[in-house]
């Protein structure tokens, strides 16, 4: 019975969410306001892409941002100096962020941990010197304008901003539902069992070195991909899209939202992209709110708006519950292992 | 020969600074464990507030120096107590991040409060002395001799005190340590302190010969990062040798290469070693 409403209230919240997406661009008629959701979108279809390898599999990729970068560059390069049309640029993009991904998943991915982070740390920071350095490939700090917009073959034009914001929400549907199936997945539950610990999911005979790199290789072609998207739109892009500052913010919406949740990086980009906006004073700044902000979410609410939601009520349905539908519900909400720390803390 | 030997003078200075802060950095992580992301933007508040303390309040530059030591301990030592040892249980992602959240944060309230204009310190030592075809600017030789008699006096500290003794204790052994009676928050305060003050004498020693900006922390970090892995993560010695290292990698490489990848070589051949030996040059045993 609970497992029925639980489903239901997932679901009917997904469609919720998708009904008030389609509705948006009818009820207001502030392009700006369209235009800057459009794009909040975009950021988090490359939330999603961390959350696979941060939040499921729990690598944190400080290189994410450099691969957004990288789709965006692709799509920029191929268009505006090989006189690529948009499309075959974008499965470009999604394609060498894969390969590209997967190079760096293959040497990233032999390091635990700290060695990790700090190693992707030093490929984000390549990847930014790259494109700031190659001025040959990339045109330098000077950027790369006049990017070509997505073809609308005739039916629409991507150039206009209401047909862009149903394009992207068709994407971030889309990879909404892929995470879905493979957080249901298996491949889910695998990548779930390499973050509580490598050696308890190796024992297991889960061969660890091919789904961290899966998960790894999945994650950057979100980022391109997302990166793709944000070159059609803004049609202007520079070394600055690598800069750290991106894969800074995308671990803010992430945590916020909550971490490892199906639902989280889109609530934690769409609260903070308000946020901003309605503080305008603060695009600059907005550092200072967003540092102490982090440093209180990871003492306070390491499990963001979502995980801390499905904690409460997976607590609730707990104490409803009979003692064996307990257990595995407990289990099944809990994004982070955060319970057995609580647990940790008592004791 | 003699522009070879002025470019190991060149990588014996960027070695020694590189040297401070990544010994700060190791310092830490054997400690705690936690690779504080924050400690490039300690470096750069240390240099702010040598520059301050030069340009606005006229004061000398070493009196500068051991006031931006002080303030940085002092900062050091806060992060440490509201940020790090609350999350001494989290799992291991969270305090990498509340790290980010520190960094992100002095990042910003510099550059609101002082803008993201690049600003120079005055070294007062200007001279240069001429050793057959050398040059040596006196900046460049007060950062070596500066940045290793500081070495030294860790390695005295470590060594020769009780408290330096403790915090070694820690490193080596946790348990062991709360056995025989350490007191893990006086141990930790004290390392984030030393590891602060380390960072800012680096940034004032290096500052006169760079520019003193809101993101001048970044590359030091990362190269400090490469660092300590290169010479282990935790390892004293360790830290010195990569300081070298990279310092001399980079002046050559800078000089013989290419001077617009000059830093791009330190992380080349980060990626180049953890490709042949995911644990580092030195580490022992297994990670």
């Amino acid at each position: 019975m609970n497992r029925a409403i639980d489903f239901l209230l997932g679901s009917t919240m997904r469609w919720l969410l998708l009904a008030l997406a389609v509705i948006f661009p009818l009820v207001t008629d502030n392009e700006y306001h369209i235009y800057v959701m459009a794009l909040a979108f975009i950021w988090a279809i490359a939330v999603y892409g961390m959350n696979i390898i941060t939040g499921y599999c729990g690598q944190l990729n400080l290189a994410h941002g450099g691969f957004f970068a990288i789709g965006a560059y692709v799509v920029a390069i191929l268009t505006v100096d090989h006189g690529w049309p948009f499309w075959p640029a974008f499965l470009a993009a999604g394609l060498f962020g894969a390969v590209f991904g997967f190079v760096v998943g293959i040497v990233s991915l032999r390091l635990k941990e700290h060695y990790f982070a700090i190693f992707t740390l030093c490929v984000g920071y390549i990847i930014y010197l790259m494109i700031d350095k190659w001025e040959a490939l990339t045109h330098g700090s000077l950027g790369i304008i006049n990017i070509a917009p997505p073809e609308g073959f005739g039916l629409v034009d991507f150039t206009q901003t209401i047909p862009f914001y149903y394009l992207v929400l068709a994407f971030l549907a889309l990879a909404i539902w892929l995470t879905r199936r493979i957080s249901e997945s298996l491949l889910g539950r695998t990548f779930r069992a390499i973050r509580i610990s490598d050696d308890l999911a190796q024992s297991l005979g889960i061969n660890l070195m091919r789904n961290k790199v899966l998960a790894f290789v999945i994650s950057t072609v979100y980022a391109a991909a997302a990166g793709g998207l944000y070159a059609g739109v803004v049609r202007f892009i520079g070394p600055e899209e690598a800069n750290f500052i991106h894969t800074f913010d995308m671990i803010a919406y992430l945590l916020v939202g909550g971490i490892g949740t199906l639902m989280g990086p889109l609530l934690g980009t769409l609260v903070i992209t308000w946020l901003t906006q309605a503080v305008q004073s603060l695009e600059e700044y907005r550092m200072i709110v967003f540092g102490p902000m982090l440093v209180l979410l990871v003492i306070f609410f390491p499990r963001g708006i979502v995980g801390t939601f499905l904690g409460w009520r997976g607590r609730r349905m707990a104490r409803q519950a009979p003692r064996k539908t307990r257990e595995s519900r407990v289990e099944q909400s809990d994004p982070h292992g955060a319970d057995s720390k609580e647990a940790r803390n008592n004791a | 020969m003699d522009l070879f030997l002025q470019q190991v003078l060149n990588g014996l200075t960027l070695g020694s600074i590189y040297g401070l802060v990544a010994l700060g950095l190791t310092l830490v992580y054997g400690i705690l464990h936690v690779p504080n992301f924050a400690h490039g933007a300690l470096y750069m508040v240390g240099a702010y507030v040598c520059y301050f303390t030069m340009a606005d309040l006229g004061l000398n530059y070493w009196v500068a120096i051991a006031a931006a030591a002080v303030v940085v301990a002092a900062m050091s030592v806060i992060c440490e107590r509201l940020v790090f040892h609350p999350l001494r249980h989290a799992p291991p992602i969270h305090d990498k991040i509340a790290a980010i959240g520190i960094l992100l944060f002095l990042e910003a309230v510099v550059q609101m409060y002082w803008g993201a204009d690049f600003r120079r310190i005055a070294s007062p030592y200007n001279q240069i002395l001429q050793l057959g075809g050398l040059t040596l600017p006196a900046q460049r030789l007060l950062i070596i001799v500066g940045a290793f008699s500081l070495m030294g006096a860790l390695h005295l500290y470590l060594k020769k005190t009780m408290t330096g003794a403790t915090i070694v204790a820690m490193a080596q052994n946790r348990e062991g340590a709360f056995l025989v009676g350490i007191d893990a928050n006086r141990v930790a305060m004290m390392t984030f302190a030393i590891a602060g003050a380390l960072a800012a004498v680096a940034a004032g020693l290096f500052a006169p010969i760079n520019l003193v900006y809101p993101a001048m922390g970044h590359l030091v970090l990362l190269k400090a990062f490469v660092i300590i892995i290169l010479g282990g993560m935790g390892s004293i010695p360790g830290a010195i040798i990569g300081g070298l290292i990279i310092g001399f990698s980079e002046a050559l490489g800078g000089f013989y290469l290419s001077s617009t990848y000059k830093d791009v070589i330190a992380f080349v051949l980060l990626v180049v070693i953890l490709s042949i030996k995911p644990t580092g040059l030195f580490t022992k045993g297994v990670r």
